[in-house]
């Protein structure tokens, strides 16, 4: 970026900053969800499942905390932990449908995640080809973590979908209760505009399609109905959550913000 | 009967009511009010140029979740590259009663060794 | 010599020689009870154990130390599992030993039943706990039964990290702040004596310790291993620069161990009986979430029956020697 301004420069690392946290959050708050489930799963082999996918959007969560950190000119954000910790609600950068609860529904779980691995897979095959060196790496790795994520989400909604009566009603529910929260993963911003034209972003309009054939073709096999659009609600990007999020982060930070400074 | 590999024979009937009363399978079922998932017997390739090794079972309702269940569970420190699953009902095994005429005649077949042979000195092998 | 006799002196022989029982053996039914009840105890442990643990996943105060216990609890799940199907060998169903469990008819570790009260037991449980587990463990790696014992040898390597994460956090702690040093102290204190009572009642009262040393299903007494646990930590204490709540506490140079004070067993029979801090919690939630589960079990099981035609694509073409890959193995990592 030689011939670059420096002031366009600035500009370029905040994008990325920005755009990395936003990515870092998704994965950050899902794996919180998913670590909630620890000793609560339906069956002991799900256990070890739920904590797999956690653990890898953990890991995804602190490579892209590392690298916001390296990024951010805040001298308060330091390291992954100040900006998991130290960060308000208003600053987190998650998307909606990650910090929507588990309300202990196994089937809610799943059908978050297989809307969200739907996304993150294309998201992380175009992002692995990214401009970024440190979002590619992380993407390369991540791809095929959420290949797996995917198919083993797709593969619990077919059964409960197809199952009992019991769970088709109840997996029908979730998939309607969740799919308002699906419109905000898809769209663009100017942020979105400036690091796509540079080949660093991917721009989420290209992913809907996929995300759109992935996810159409698991409802159909599950035997639910595809839901048509409906209301949008907030704007996670823009750091307007959803209510769920407070609570989580107040449980998450209390013992972190107890010892300011401590090490662990 | 089940003639799995890592199972009883048989049954064996049981006098601890803390096993055989309280904890029948008919009353568990009743309890769950449906079948319990199929015991899968699982096998692990450790890595190329090695056979797959038994290592354990698990339960699944179908063979696709075991060995998604199998990866997570036998696998999550690199300790494979490669799974089966069997369902365990699937096989058949030797029995005990059998082990004489099963395995002794093999054992005066010592020519079967290498060690059986002598090699003069400084030959390699 | 009539048939049973004639079993009876080859299974003899067999532990004799310190040779594996495996499952199709023929074995006397007291050896084969006393195993179901203690591998299911152990199994109901390790899950039952992921919840004082469970509790501060969400809570852990930095990335790092949330994925490690992630991945600690996980392993216990993973433990649990690999125990049940031990137990499973031996003629009883997963269904039915977590049935006992909920009935409270099984019994589990009494040391679950105590809380988690702050950061520092995630310390305390990976030091105290899980190094008396593993002192307990180690030997059944070489227990009579084959099932058992390779079940143990797993879990004996996977928990080796789980005893010195333990170690670090406190070693952590009581270097950092104050707050942090008196957090870990509070901890040790609290943990301690449950911790010697891991090992089981005095050799003394011991009902099952003769019977299960000659079946070589144990190889120690509990006050060896507890003698043994003792003699490891005085000095780790000091490491960590914390006490152990015991005054009596002192070098013996003439037995060449640590002597330590009086435990109070009357509160471990207290929890075993039931009445300790959190035996109700726990069984609770384990139940709830055995419940609230069924009907993700059942509907796996109807979609399951649905499709069991060929139930495997590999069924009518099993796996053969020259045919590796029966399923799709690019999933399997």
């Amino acid at each position: 970026m030689t011939g670059t301004p420096p002031d366009a420069r600035a500009q370029r690392t905040a994008d990325v900053h920005e755009y990395t946290l936003r990515l870092a959050d998704d994965s950050l708050i899902l794996s919180h969800r998913l670590a909630e489930w620890a000793a609560h799963a339906p069956q002991l082999e799900e256990d070890l499942a739920l904590t797999n996918i956690g653990l890898d959007l953990l890991g995804q969560a602190r490579a892209l905390l590392t690298y916001a950190a390296e990024l951010g000119d805040d001298q308060k954000y330091r390291d992954e932990d100040d900006l998991a910790y130290l960060r308000s609600e208003q600053e987190f950068r998650c998307c909606l449908l990650v910090q929507q609860p588990n309300d202990d529904d196994f089937g809610l779980t799943m059908v978050r995640q297989l809307f969200f691995s739907a996304y993150q897979v294309p998201l992380f095959e175009r992002l692995s080809g990214s401009k970024d060196a440190t979002l590619a790496a992380v993407a390369a790795k991540g791809v095929k973590e959420a290949r797996y994520h995917l198919e083993h989400a797709s593969g619990w909604v077919i059964r409960l979908g197809d199952g009992t009566e019991e769970s088709h009603r109840r997996v029908q529910e979730s998939v309607d209760r969740l799919w308002p929260y699906v419109g905000e993963l898809f769209e663009s911003d100017e942020l979105l505009q400036r690091l796509g034209a540079v080949g660093i972003a991917a721009e989420p309009a290209a992913l809907h399609q996929v995300w759109d054939d992935a996810v159409t073709r698991v409802l159909t096999e599950a035997t639910l109905t595809v839901p048509t659009a409906v209301f949008k609600p907030g704007t996670g990007r823009a750091g307007r959550h959803s209510e769920a999020l407070g609570f989580l982060l107040a449980e998450m930070q209390y013992l972190h913000r107890l010892h300011p400074g401590a090490r662990w | 009967m089940s003639t799995s590999a890592d199972w009883p024979a048989r049954r064996q009937g049981s006098e601890d009511p803390s096993v055989a009363d309280e904890g029948d399978d008919a009353q568990a079922r009743r309890d769950r009010g449906a079948e319990p998932w199929a015991l899968f017997e699982v096998f692990v390739r450790a890595r190329r140029g090695l056979s797959h090794n038994h290592v354990g079972s698990l339960h699944a309702p179908d063979p696709t979740m075991a060995l998604q269940n199998a990866r997570d569970l036998y696998t999550r420190r690199q300790e494979g590259v490669s799974i089966w699953v069997v369902r365990s009902t699937d096989i058949t095994a030797s029995s005990p009663d059998e082990k004489d005429a099963f395995f002794e005649p093999a054992a005066d077949k010592i020519y079967r060794h290498p060690t059986f042979y002598d090699v003069p000195d400084g030959v390699q092998m | 010599m009539d048939a049973e006799a004639d079993l009876q002196q080859h299974f003899d022989e067999l532990i004799e020689a310190d040779v594996r029982i495996e499952p199709r053996d023929w074995m006397p039914e007291a050896y084969r009870k006393t195993l179901i009840r203690q591998i299911a105890q152990h199994a109901h442990s390790e899950i039952i154990g992921m919840q004082p643990e469970g509790n501060w996943i969400t809570r852990a105060p930095s990335l790092r130390r949330k994925a490690i216990l992630m991945a600690k609890v996980q392993d216990e799940a993973g433990h649990g599992q690999y125990l049940y199907s031990a137990a499973e060998t031996l003629g009883i169903s997963r269904e039915q030993m977590l049935h006992l469990l909920h009935a409270g008819k099984h019994k589990y570790s009494s040391i679950f039943n105590y809380p988690t009260l702050s950061w520092a037991d995630m310390g305390s449980i990976g030091w105290l706990v899980d190094g008396a587990a593993i002192m307990n463990q180690v030997p059944l790696c070489r227990c009579s039964y084959g099932p058992y014992a390779r079940a143990m040898i797993r879990v004996c390597k996977e928990e080796s990290f789980h005893q010195r994460q333990g170690y670090e956090i406190l070693y952590t702690l009581s270097h950092g702040t104050p707050e942090q040093k008196a957090m870990a102290q509070e901890s040790v204190d609290r943990w301690w004596w449950p911790s010697l009572m891991m090992f089981g009642p005095p050799d003394s009262e011991s009902s099952h310790t003769e019977q299960s040393m000659a079946w070589k299903i144990k190889r120690h007494t509990n006050d060896e291993l507890r003698q043994k646990f003792v003699d490891m930590c005085v000095q780790q204490a000091e490491v960590l620069g914390l006490t152990l709540p015991d005054p009596d506490l002192a070098w013996n140079e003439e037995r060449g161990h640590y002597d330590f004070g009086e435990i109070d067993w009357d509160e471990l029979y207290r929890v075993i009986k039931g009445n300790g801090p959190c035996n109700k919690q726990r069984l609770d939630l384990r139940v709830a979430a055995h419940d609230n589960g069924r009907w993700v079990r059942e509907a796996a099981s109807a979609y399951a029956a649905k499709r069991d035609k060929p139930a495997t694509p590999d069924r009518d073409n099993p796996a053969t020697p020259g045919r590796d890959n029966p399923a799709t193995p690019e999933r399997v990592a």
